[in-house]
């Protein structure tokens, strides 16, 4: 019981990135009819995004280290710290959750000059010339961070305050469930920001016109409603989204150039499994796909079948297109070919 | 067929007194392969065979004129043309093709390691392990079309590629790559007291060097004649009749799946061979081979050089390895020496700008050209051949343009 | 004794709430020329689309040439002898005209499924030559080497129309053939219809153009709201007051 619980727990963030992204692929589908593969660079960049505001967070100068006597020995203090004392040294601690300031307009600018420099030529033309294009894209936007960044990972950590484990056990009331704070902040998170979307969607007037381009896109283009400056805002949204979920979920997995490349395939998968254009069901299915994995990589799973947690995801996604194409929450006829 | 055809005088005179295949000779649409004479074919073919083994010379001034990257142009020119049967004729995009060129390599390793050096048994059985693979993998992503067909060929490329990396292992051999050891049994050579060597051969003679790659060209003139074969066939047709309009065939009386099954397997096979030869040009396969960035590499190969084209993957395939051969050798101190003869402070600012697209920047590169290619040569290099020699020659009909407008 | 080759009894189909065909039945007689006729939405194409396997019916029975076509796949439905002309024309756009009419003969020739990726396509005689007997009938033969989606809208039509005659079929469903033609392209659209019905092709038309239901029907079923409301000669149709309510709404004919 304990084991599934901590299992259902582990599932959570990895699920709550992959719902984040698939959101953000679903509804660039859902709106533009664009298979983006370049969403999963989105991911990746938000993450650098991090990186770059904690560099400049830490940006030091080299001062004489007092508490070592006998040689002259040197530190490096941000400036941060030199110039506010304590309180500097609290917000290079917090440089990760802070570096949002920063990812939101750097993502929406992103997004931004994306849709409008290169994905609007491409919404007449086939789905496997869009996915050519944006796989391209994504190539040469993780060269050019690796160009930057380097090849190797970039470890990232959590605000001291929050690097610690939890027992949840005892909330529970059962034992031995310890689990990295890091891990329910970012869940906590993807729930938040998915929550935000959904009621921008629902609320505003804008998100009515997106979901109702989304259901029927020529008759909302009949009503005279300008829905290409509406769907690039769209695209904006999408890659903050996959941005922050990117910036997060630093220190969870230190980032790499391809760490873009990695989420998107799966990404995908979430979505097919989910069903194309479903909002809902992209949320839906990156949970369930996050912890199914997480079950899978359980030992006592991999000893009944060796290597299912390598495929599992893949597996569900061939189920689920061959026995339900729409997907879990697909509307029919939707991509049902 | 039934005589019941109408009686009205209105046939044309025309056809009447003519045999068929006076008839129907086209007048404009050259490019297309169904009608073309067969004379046509076979000297395409004999100037195909001349070209690829003459590259040796007339590569060399441009630094390509040794073994090692030429029979990588053959080898990855197998590898394309293959994809193009599929993607490039049916239309049917897989993202996942390069896992067959992985189980090719694999394959052929063994057969090193199990039963011979010789390079025969190892691409016949990479050829065979590839295609029952594509069998499998094709039978289940064809039950869909579109992005969700390229899903899930990527789905179980990935799945192979994760798998030879974890579970696998004792048939891959992990990160490490399977080898050929001289302890390994290779029964045949002990039966006929071969050698201990470690170097793949045909009967005796070593595939390394210029042998290699005259071996890789054969294959490839092989490989390219019976794609041309494909392309004019019945069989050929309704692959293109399938990517023109796939609700048609049905309503025509086609199940066009087992047609689509059949493209994808040949073109799984070609995959095989490609992967094979690898092998026999360096017994070693890794996983690598099969990581879905190399299935996207065979997407650009055929894009690059023409889509449905015969002639076009084959090109592809060579820029794209002579690119990657340029670009991925030089360095900086290599760079400053090429711009030598620019002025000192020219000269840092020209290597700085091209500095990041060299070297490790290769696939920067690569993506760059993937995205021009897509974006403003759809047809790729064939078709802009096609519109210059179009220019030049002005004379034809605006019929010409029509046809290659359906890009081939 | 004519008998019919086509019945249609009972047929239902549902999307979600909408009833889009209710209790629908239907005879063809083997040979004849049979008019479907009704208001946009009455559930003409949808009962088509029933008849080639696009749709499979809830409840009912379709009965083609002495087998139930229900439950069978597109292909099988061409294959037993049915072949249908669409409403915009599904054709094979980058395709040559010559091409396109062979894949069909190739269909009857070869069935469903037949790998011959050795023989080249134009060495199939007997396939060939049929293409081009339909070419000449149906004046296409001067575009036989034009690539498709560089034709006239009107020769696109013709095209698809040499294309399931190529077949020829036990029973050709056409669907609203003249719509969007002018008068004249019309007018040759009927006299060629009139000519294939010399070949006694069973022949199921929707159409919307009473001059040519009427100058080429022998039977005139009328659908209104999912169902088969009047059925007769083109005489009786026009009489009928039923129709005139129902459909023609009090418009002359």
């Amino acid at each position: 019981m304990d084991a599934i619980i901590l299992q259902i727990l582990n599932g959570l963030d990895k699920g709550g990135a992959y719902a984040l992204i698939a959101l953000g692929l679903t509804l660039i589908f859902g709106t533009l009819g664009v298979v983006n593969f370049a969403h999963g660079a989105l991911f990746m960049l938000g993450a650098f995004c991090a990186v770059t505001f904690e560099r400049v967070l830490t940006l030091s100068e080299r001062v004489r280290d007092p508490s070592v006597t006998f040689f002259e020995a040197y530190k490096e203090v941000p400036y941060l710290t030199i110039w506010y004392g304590d309180a500097g040294q609290a917000i290079v601690d917090w440089a990760v959750p802070l570096s949002i300031i920063l990812a939101i307009p750097v993502m929406l600018i992103v997004g931004l000059a994306m849709e409008r420099g290169l994905i609007r030529f491409f919404y007449k033309r086939s789905h496997a010339e869009q996915i050519l294009v944006t796989f391209g894209l994504a190539i040469v936007l993780q060269e050019i961070v690796k160009y930057f960044f380097g090849a190797n990972p970039i470890p990232l950590t959590a605000p001291s305050a929050l690097t610690g484990s939890v027992d949840l056990g005892h909330w529970l009331g059962l034992t031995g469930i310890s689990y990295p704070l890091w891990r329910i902040v970012y869940f906590l998170f993807s729930l938040v920001v998915i929550a935000a979307v959904f009621a921008f969607l629902q609320l505003t007037t804008f998100g009515m016109v997106v979901r109702a381009g989304m259901a029927d896109r020529e008759t909302v283009g009949l009503l005279g409603i300008n829905i290409s400056r509406k769907f690039t805002i769209v695209f904006g949204i999408a890659a903050v989204v996959a941005g922050l979920a990117g910036v997060m979920y630093t220190p969870i997995l230190a980032p790499n150039y391809h760490l873009g490349m990695d989420f998107l395939v799966l990404s995908f998968v979430v979505v097919v499994v989910g069903g194309m254009g479903s909002l809902g069901g992209a949320v839906l299915a990156g949970f369930l796909l996050g912890i199914l994995q997480s079950f899978a990589s359980m030992t006592e799973v991999k000893a009944i079948v060796p290597g299912i947690d390598q495929i599992i995801i893949y597996l569900v996604a061939v189920v689920v297109l061959l026995v339900r194409p729409r997907g879990l929450l697909g509307r029919k006829g939707v991509m049902e070919a | 067929m039934s005589q019941s055809v109408m009686t009205s005088g209105n046939r044309p005179e025309k056809g009447m007194g003519k045999s068929p295949a006076e008839r129907t000779e086209p007048t404009g649409s050259g490019l297309r392969g169904f009608m073309r004479s067969s004379g046509g074919d076979y000297l395409l073919l004999a100037v195909f065979a001349a070209a690829i083994l003459t590259m040796p010379i007339w590569l060399a001034p441009i630094g390509a004129g040794y073994p090692d990257i030429l029979q990588k142009f053959a080898i990855f020119g197998i590898f394309a043309l293959g994809f193009n049967i599929l993607f490039g004729f049916s239309g049917y995009l897989s993202f996942g093709h390069a896992a067959f060129l992985g189980v090719g390599s694999y394959a052929a390793v063994w057969m090193f390691k199990l039963l011979s050096m010789n390079a025969f048994p190892a691409l016949i059985f990479a050829v065979l392990v590839s295609g029952v693979f594509a069998l499998l993998i094709g039978f289940v992503s064809l039950r869909r079309s579109g992005i969700y067909f390229s899903i899930l060929t990527l789905a179980f490329a990935q799945m192979s590629y994760n798998l030879a990396y974890s579970v696998l292992t004792p048939i891959t051999n992990g990160e490490t790559g399977l080898q050929v050891n001289r302890s390994d049994p290779r029964i045949l050579d002990q039966l006929f007291g071969g050698t201990s060597m470690t170097v793949p051969d045909i009967f005796g003679v070593q595939l390394q060097g210029w042998a290699g790659f005259y071996f890789c060209a054969v294959l490839l003139i092989l490989a390219f004649f019976i794609t041309m074969r494909i392309k004019n066939s019945t069989f050929g047709l309704m692959l293109f009749a399938i990517k023109a309009n796939q609700t048609r065939m049905s309503f025509t009386g086609f199940s066009t799946r087992p047609y689509l099954l059949t493209a994808f397997v040949i073109s799984g096979m070609y995959a095989g061979l490609a992967g094979g030869l690898l092998a026999v040009t360096d017994p070693l396969a890794g996983a690598e081979r099969m990581q879905w960035t190399a299935s996207g590499e065979v997407v650009l190969m055929t894009i690059l050089g023409g889509v449905g084209t015969l002639l076009g993957p084959v090109i592809g395939a060579a820029v794209i390895k002579y690119l990657e051969q340029i670009f991925s050798s030089f360095n900086e101190g290599l760079l400053h020496r090429a711009f030598d003869f620019l002025p000192t402070a020219v000269q840092d600012i020209v290597v700085a700008i091209v500095a990041p697209f060299v070297g490790e920047g290769w696939q920067l590169t690569l993506g760059l050209m993937f995205m021009i290619v897509v974006i403003f040569l759809p047809g790729g290099i064939m078709e802009g051949v096609g519109r210059i020699a179009r220019r030049v020659r002005r004379d034809k009909p605006s019929d010409d343009g029509a046809a290659s407008k359906a890009g081939h | 004794m004519t008998t019919d080759i086509l019945s249609i009894s009972g047929v239902g189909k549902r999307f979600g709430g909408l009833r889009a065909l209710d209790d629908v039945n239907l005879n063809v007689k083997k040979g004849s020329i049979h008019a479907i006729i009704g208001p946009n939405g009455a559930g003409k194409s949808t009962l088509l689309n029933c008849l080639v396997g696009r749709i499979i019916p809830d409840q009912g029975t379709v009965t083609f040439d002495g087998g139930s076509l229900l439950g069978h796949k597109p292909h099988a439905i061409n294959q037993a002898g049915i072949a249908r002309v669409f409403q915009t024309p599904e054709i094979f756009g980058e395709l040559t005209v010559m091409e396109n009419v062979m894949i069909p003969a190739f269909a009857k020739h070869d069935g469903a499924f037949r790998v011959n990726a050795w023989q080249r396509a134009r060495e199939r005689g007997a396939v060939r030559e049929e293409a081009e007997h339909i070419l000449d009938d149906l004046n296409l033969w001067d575009q036989r080497d034009h690539i498709v989606n560089s034709m006239s809208r009107g020769d696109k039509r013709r095209l698809e129309l040499a294309m399931c005659l190529v077949q020829h079929p036990k029973l050709l469903l056409l669907d609203e053939p003249t719509a969007g033609m002018s008068r004249a392209d019309t007018n040759n659209t009927v006299d060629l219809l009139k000519k294939i019905a010399e070949r006694g092709i069973t022949k199921v038309i929707i159409e919307h153009d009473m001059h040519v239901v009427f100058s080429l029907a022998e039977k005139v079923s009328v659908m209104a709201q999912g169902t088969v409301i009047a059925e007769g000669s083109p005489e009786e149709i026009k009489a009928s007051e039923t129709v005139q309510e129902a459909y023609l709404g009090g418009a002359h004919l």
